[in-house]
């Protein structure tokens, strides 16, 4: 590809192929944009489309501009070319004004909750119907989620559960020896994590492990339209595939969370024991102090947080949009969901228990 | 060469190559030279590993035995560099389409340009805008993958396979799964292409009026035979083939 000397006039030789426009195409363009030129053609062997797209950018870059002399073998290309960069370009979206956009993001913002208090109300109808005729459920799809959100998950559970009642008795385990108060490691410990840090920490795996399964599972099936298959085969996807799953939710966060609270009961223990205090005395400072309300005001709060990690990540993939990266958006959506929500719910469940006196 | 005109090079070689997976064979021996510029067919019924071949002739599927020659480079001898410049002067149109969910139909054109050109942004685009209006999509440059339909899905792959002005194009299955008027207007489009930009076809289909439609010759490919049953001028075989799959595929006959 060479470019020849001519006055105002530039001739092009040899194959005007991709390779040789990238090379041209700067050195081009700014001719073409200074002052009117001429391209003569008559010396080109072949050209590709997208040299034939640099020759006719170029012409359009400047008043005046134009292409001479084309050889016949060159010419289909370059018609073929001007028709495709002919047609009109797409109109780029428009932005909307500041105001407009505040606007637009709390009606969306709005719709999202109305839509998700709706979700809910159906929810609660599908599951009033199928207690009224409790064979429609189907036993096998709840038991196969219970494994997978269940006893699947024990084993981290269990890992971190331990840890966490290592990292707590020690942490308090120090400062109290102080004042000669490490045998209230246990109450302090034991009252955590059967009251909050329990379901909580409970609450995190499953959002993690299982909130984002669900939402990944049905973003794909609804990416891939069987949701709406499933509707119109006039089955509700909600009592197929949200029902069974939120009941896994909400059957499996109390064992989760009783499983955490005892693994990490196990890890203060052994603090404990490594300070010199033998089982016995923690045993019987526990049940001293601690009542079964504790207990089981943490593992009913567990139910609802299981309720609302599981309902968020099934909502998250029917609601998924287009494309792949819908499912990823909808398992995010799920996890993070999931995660403010038992905190809000964590909060509520405080005040309700400090006005009943739990 | 012993071939008498030049237009009657041959681009694509393939010898005696047979391809399956474990004990399943798809086909062997299978021997046919693609020439520059023509459109060259593949057909033969679902299953029979048209798809196959078409992978194992780009050094996607490994052949069982036998030798790939594009351009005079061996596909499977070659690597790194050799490979790369290879690569860069075929394109693929594939059967799902394969174009990336995330980015517009104008993006997903982009990208074999961004890899392999020098080409600035502002070039690309326009390079890219030309390449989408060659196949009749310019309306739909910004439009995500997800939000176009079948007929513009494979459109948009075969303008991203188009993208580096390939010699050689690969399509499998351009116009299945498409009503008639659409897989006529991409016949039109292949046809146009080979003749303005002389690329070379080769295309994968099952679709009678398309093979007669567009193609120069053919290989049918069979599942009981394993191997070529036919080959030559579709619209001769059709007339004159006295083999009886054959005759049933081009008279629409059960067999
Ligand atoms: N990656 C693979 N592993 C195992 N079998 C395969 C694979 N790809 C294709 N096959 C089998 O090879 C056969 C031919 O497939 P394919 O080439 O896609 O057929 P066609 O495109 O002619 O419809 C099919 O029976 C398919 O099941
Ligand atoms: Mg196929």
């Amino acid at each position: 590809m060479t470019v020849g000397p001519e006055a105002g006039v530039l001739a092009l030789s040899g194959r005007l192929d991709t390779q040789a426009a990238a090379v041209l195409w700067p050195k081009l363009m700014a001719e073409a944009a200074g002052g009117p030129v001429v391209l003569d053609l008559a010396g080109l062997t072949a050209l590709d489309t997208t040299g034939a797209t640099l020759l006719l950018t170029a012409e359009a870059a400047g008043h005046g501009n134009a292409l001479r002399g084309a050889p016949p073998q060159v010419t289909d290309v370059l018609d073929r070319v001007r028709a495709a960069l002919a047609a009109p370009r797409p109109k780029p979206e428009q932005r909307l004004p500041l105001l407009a956009r505040i606007g637009r993001t709390s009606l969306n913002a709005g719709r999202g909750v109305l839509d998700g208090i709706g979700f809910i109300g159906e929810l609660a109808l599908v599951a009033l119907g199928t207690l009224l005729r409790p064979w429609r459920l189907r036993g096998g799809e709840v038991l196969r989620h219970l494994d997978e959100a269940g006893t699947r998950a024990f084993p981290l559970t269990l890992l971190l559960g331990f840890l966490l009642g290592v990292i707590l008795a020690f942490q308090s385990v120090i400062p109290l020896r102080r004042f000669g108060a490490e045998i209230f490691v246990p109450n302090l410990v034991g009252i955590s994590l059967l009251r909050e840090l329990g379901p909580l920490m409970a609450g995190v795996i499953l959002a993690g492990r299982t909130g984002s399964a669900y939402a990944a599972e049905l973003g794909t099936m609804s990416v891939n339209e069987e949701v709406a298959a499933l509707r119109i085969m006039g089955v509700d996807p909600m009592a197929l595939l949200v029902l069974p799953r939120v009941l896994a939710g909400i059957l499996v966060m109390p064992v989760l969370s009783l499983v955490l609270t005892l693994a990490g009961l196990a890890g203060m223990a052994l603090i404990m024991g490594l300070f010199g205090f033998p089982l016995t005395t923690v045993t019987q400072q526990l049940s001293q102090w601690l009542e079964l309300s504790d207990m089981l005001g943490g593992l009913f709060k567990a139910c609802f947080f299981g309720l609302a990690i599981a309902a968020i990540g099934c909502r998250a993939g029917l609601g998924a949009g287009r494309g792949p990266r819908a499912v990823g958006d909808a398992a995010t959506a799920a996890v993070v969901g999931g995660i403010v929500s038992i905190i809000l719910l964590d909060g509520l469940f405080a005040v309700l228990y400090e006005k009943i006196g739990v | 060469m012993s071939e008498t005109t030049v237009s009657a090079e041959a681009v694509i070689r393939c010898e005696g190559i047979a391809a399956g997976f474990g004990s399943n064979i798809l086909f062997r021996d299978v021997t046919f030279d693609v020439k520059r510029g023509e459109v060259f067919v593949i057909l033969g019924g679902s299953g029979c590993g048209k798809s196959t071949l078409l992978k194992l002739m780009i050094g996607l599927v490994p052949p069982l035995a036998g030798r790939v020659t594009i351009l005079d480079t061996d596909v499977w001898a070659t690597e790194g560099k050799a490979r790369l410049e290879l690569l860069k002067r075929i394109g693929v149109m594939w059967q799902q389409g394969a174009l990336f969910g995330s980015l517009t139909l104008l993006e997903n054109v982009e990208m074999p340009l961004a890899e392999h050109t020098s080409l600035s942004a502002a070039a690309r685009a326009e390079v890219a805008r030309a390449k989408l209006g060659l196949v009749g999509l310019s309306e739909a440059a910004s439009r995500l993958p997800s939000e176009v339909s079948g007929g513009m899905l494979k459109r948009a792959g075969v303008a991203r396979a188009l993208a580096l002005d390939p010699p050689i194009l690969f399509l499998d299955e351009p116009s299945a799964g498409l009503d008639p008027i659409t897989s006529a207007g991409l016949d039109a489009m292949i046809r146009d292409l080979s003749r303005t930009l002389g690329t070379t076809f080769v295309v994968v289909t099952h679709e009678l009026a398309s093979i007669l439609a567009i193609g120069d010759r053919c290989i049918m490919l069979d599942k009981e035979a394993k191997g070529v049953i036919a080959e030559g001028d579709p619209r001769r075989l059709r007339e004159e083939s006295t083999q009886p799959t054959v005759r049933a595929f081009f008279r629409r006959e059960a067999a």
